[in-house]
């Protein structure tokens, strides 16, 4: 168990490209880090940095005090998870888990132990004597992870670990993995392009772009306060719709009609022509089901339904708007920059499953103006970023951490959720050998 | 399939057998034939005879034939087990490393593979007689070397390429060395190419000729083929067809068990499941 450090590591490529460029970061000792972007944005390059796959161009990589730059990975005493398993195809399962122990020339005994032990948090038991070939998707996942939690390693890196799975396969292991470690306590790398990973597992998340680090904070930080469009882009599904606006006293004019700002807000957006307003589709509401209570913090504007998607739990409705050219080039840009390609200027709106707004007609909604964020359409800088909320919600979401690690190693949970004596047992050698 | 594809692909499979077959059947069958029977214009033997075996094993042309099968035993089983060695760890640097004059080792050794083997016997003949190794183990040994590295380089490097990168970082992560990387995770997964590198490189060696009857004098490394050649019938007018025919399938044999033994391992689709197909 260690903390990693990274202090301004660069990595280049022969032909000069910066795959990561001036990162540093600092995780915590057993904290649960995630690394999240884009394709092409670096994120596997770094986690591939700190176990030692990759050289480092120049920055110092700091693991639980030592610098590791010119260590060899097996000198690193790191545990990883590859994207494809990487498991051993001609060894039994219970060879594949117990390999990391034999290298160290551990005893036979100890290592039947500790396999063993490894075999019943993951549920691995009855697979042993079996070659991978003979495992499902789901099983082989386990046995990599088995293979990485045998021995005590200084920190866990995942790389994608769940995208060759199904989506529900894929949401099981998503919380096994997040039982484990806060079992474990174990500080933990994860690299995923999934934002439902990014955003459920992660203690804090660390957003990337093109090999530079955009904003280090917790889930929710980071989808309350963004620090840019970027973030704001990138982070929540459906994502955050951006309209542009101009300042006319302390309102905003946008195709939706007039926002009104506070006074911190106008101070922080004066002086700029044009800019970006950012709403989460969720901010609005259909006019009609909106509670009498909340409809002041808010205003209401009309416009016409292009498509309505009902999923029974939710509904979506999308609705176009009209936006000055050098926004619609921007927001393109924006779209193909986080892997998607939106074709026109939309907005994408929540409204309650049970709204009867129908496509094609003139509806009236209502769009909560409290939690708008203003960005700089040149820079991407968020205007009204609140920095204070957000160190607050960050601060809160570490408070919580410790809890539910306590409460974790405490009542030893098993990986599959039922206590069990056996690896109730083993949790608690674990905390203790921690 | 259909029941009439199915059958068409069963006739081509027979004829396919029947046409590749023809010819061994047809050697074990004169293998068979009494001397005078040779001509008698008939696939199969008028009446079955052991004549020739005996002659080959125990009688008079055994002293040709024993030691030269024990010679091109060694010196192929040999030969083989150093090829196989050496372009193991050639294939590897191939398919794993960047370093300059990669591609002028492989070009180099498909330089070598092409080159015309009896344009070098003549020389390789005046040297081996200068140095001592004429009419030794080693002196075939060597040439056999350059017949089979070549081969074994290329087809071995096809299949270290083959194995995933990751299963080898896997392993350093877990806390291997790259050797012990190597022997106990990417030797393992290229056994089924370690295999057939080492039956194609048996079977060059086994199968040749020229240097075996040029570098050679006497039995101390006369090899099979070159001692089937010197063959010689009862008399001077006697054909030795039928010895020769013999000597053919007896050393057919070894080739044969060596395929079935190992066709598991070739065929085997040994890296099943080591990663996401």
């Amino acid at each position: 168990m260690a903390s990693i450090e990274m202090k301004h590591i660069v990595k280049q490529y022969g032909d000069g490209y910066p795959a990561v460029n001036d990162v540093s970061l600092d995780i915590a000792d057993g904290e649960f880090m995630i690394l999240v972007g884009p394709s092409g944005c670096g994120k596997s390059t770094l986690l591939r940095m700190i176990v030692g796959l990759e050289d480092i161009t120049s920055g110092d990589m700091i693991i639980g005090g030592k610098r590791v730059n010119d260590l060899a990975p097996r000198e690193r005493n790191l545990s990883m998870v590859f994207q494809n398993y990487a498991l051993y195809p001609h060894m039994t399962v219970f060879e594949n888990i117990a390999f990391p122990l034999r290298l160290s020339k551990t005893p036979d005994d100890e290592v039947r132990r500790r396999v063993n032990e490894a075999s019943d948090v993951l549920e691995l038991k009855e697979h042993l004597e079996r070659k991978p070939a003979n495992l499902s998707g789901g099983q082989r996942q386990r046995v990599a992870m088995g293979r990485a939690i045998v021995r005590q390693a200084e920190a866990f890196l995942f790389d994608e670990p769940l995208s060759n799975l199904d989506a529900k396969l894929r949401g099981q292991m998503r919380t096994e993995i997040s039982r484990l470690q806060r079992r474990l306590g174990i500080t933990t790398v994860y690299v995923t392009h999934d934002q439902t990973e990014a955003m459920t597992l992660g203690d804090r998340v660390c957003v990337l772009r093109k090999g530079k680090i955009q904003q280090v904070a917790s889930p929710r930080e980071l989808y309350e306060q963004p620090v840019n469009l970027f973030v704001a882009g990138f982070i929540g599904s459906p994502p955050m719709n951006f309209l542009p606006a101009t300042l006319e006293g302390n309102r905003l004019q946008t195709p939706f009609g007039p926002i009104a700002l506070d006074e911190r807000q106008v101070a922080a957006v004066q002086g700029r022509d044009l800019l970006l307003v950012g709403i989460r589709p969720e901010y609005f509401e259909d006019a009609s089901l909106v509670d009498e209570a909340k409809r002041p913090y808010g205003s209401v504007f009309r416009a016409r339904v292009d498509v309505t998607e009902w999923l029974g739990d939710s509904q979506y409705a999308y609705i176009p708007y009209e936006a000055p050219e050098a926004i619609t080039a921007q927001l393109r840009d924006l779209s193909r920059e986080l892997d998607s390609e939106e074709l026109r200027t939309q907005a994408i709106v929540s409204i309650d499953s049970t709204s009867r707004i129908r496509e094609g007609r003139e509806a009236d909604f209502w769009l909560d103006s409290r939690k708008v964020h203003v960005f700089d359409p040149q820079t991407g800088e968020n205007l009204t970023r609140d920095a204070e909320a957000g160190a607050r919600l960050t601060q809160m979401a570490s408070e919580d951490r410790v809890e539910q690690v306590q409460h974790a190693q405490a009542t030893g949970q098993t990986v599959g959720g039922q206590s069990s004596g056996g690896s109730g047992a083993s949790g608690a050698h674990r905390a203790g050998a921690a | 399939m259909s029941t009439k594809e199915k059958t068409w692909w069963w006739v081509g499979g027979v004829l396919i057998i029947l046409y590749c077959l023809f010819p061994i059947a047809w050697i074990v069958s004169l293998s068979f034939k009494t001397t005078a029977d040779l001509a008698n214009k008939s696939f199969l033997p008028s009446a079955w005879t052991w004549e020739n075996y005996s002659t080959i094993l125990t009688g008079t042309a055994s002293d040709l034939f024993l030691p030269a099968l024990r010679n091109s035993f060694g010196i192929c089983l040999i030969a083989t087990a150093i090829s196989c060695l050496l372009s193991m760890f050639a294939a590897y640097a191939i398919a794993r490393l960047d370093f300059p004059g990669k591609k002028l080792i492989l070009g180099t050794a498909l330089g070598v593979a092409i080159f015309p083997v009896i344009s070098i016997v003549t020389p390789l003949f005046n040297l081996w007689r200068q140095i001592g190794l004429y009419d030794t183990w080693p002196g075939l040994i060597i040439p056999y070397l350059s017949l089979t590295l070549p081969i074994s380089i290329w087809t071995m490097s096809a299949f270290f390429r083959e194995i995933p990168w990751e299963m080898e970082q896997a392993a350093q992560v877990d806390g291997a060395t790259t050797w012990q990387a190597f022997r106990k995770v990417i030797v393992p997964l290229a056994a089924p190419g370690v295999f057939t590198t080492a039956i194609i490189a048996f079977f060059i060696a086994w199968n040749d000729f020229a240097y075996g009857i040029s570098l050679t004098s006497t039995s101390a490394a006369r090899p099979v083929p070159a001692a089937l050649g010197l063959f010689s019938g009862a008399s001077q007018f006697q054909d030795p067809t039928g010895a020769i025919a013999a000597a053919a399938v007896i050393v057919t044999i070894p080739v044969v068990v060596l395929v079935l033994l190992f066709q598991r391992r070739i065929v085997a689709g040994l890296t099943n499941g080591a990663v996401k197909g």
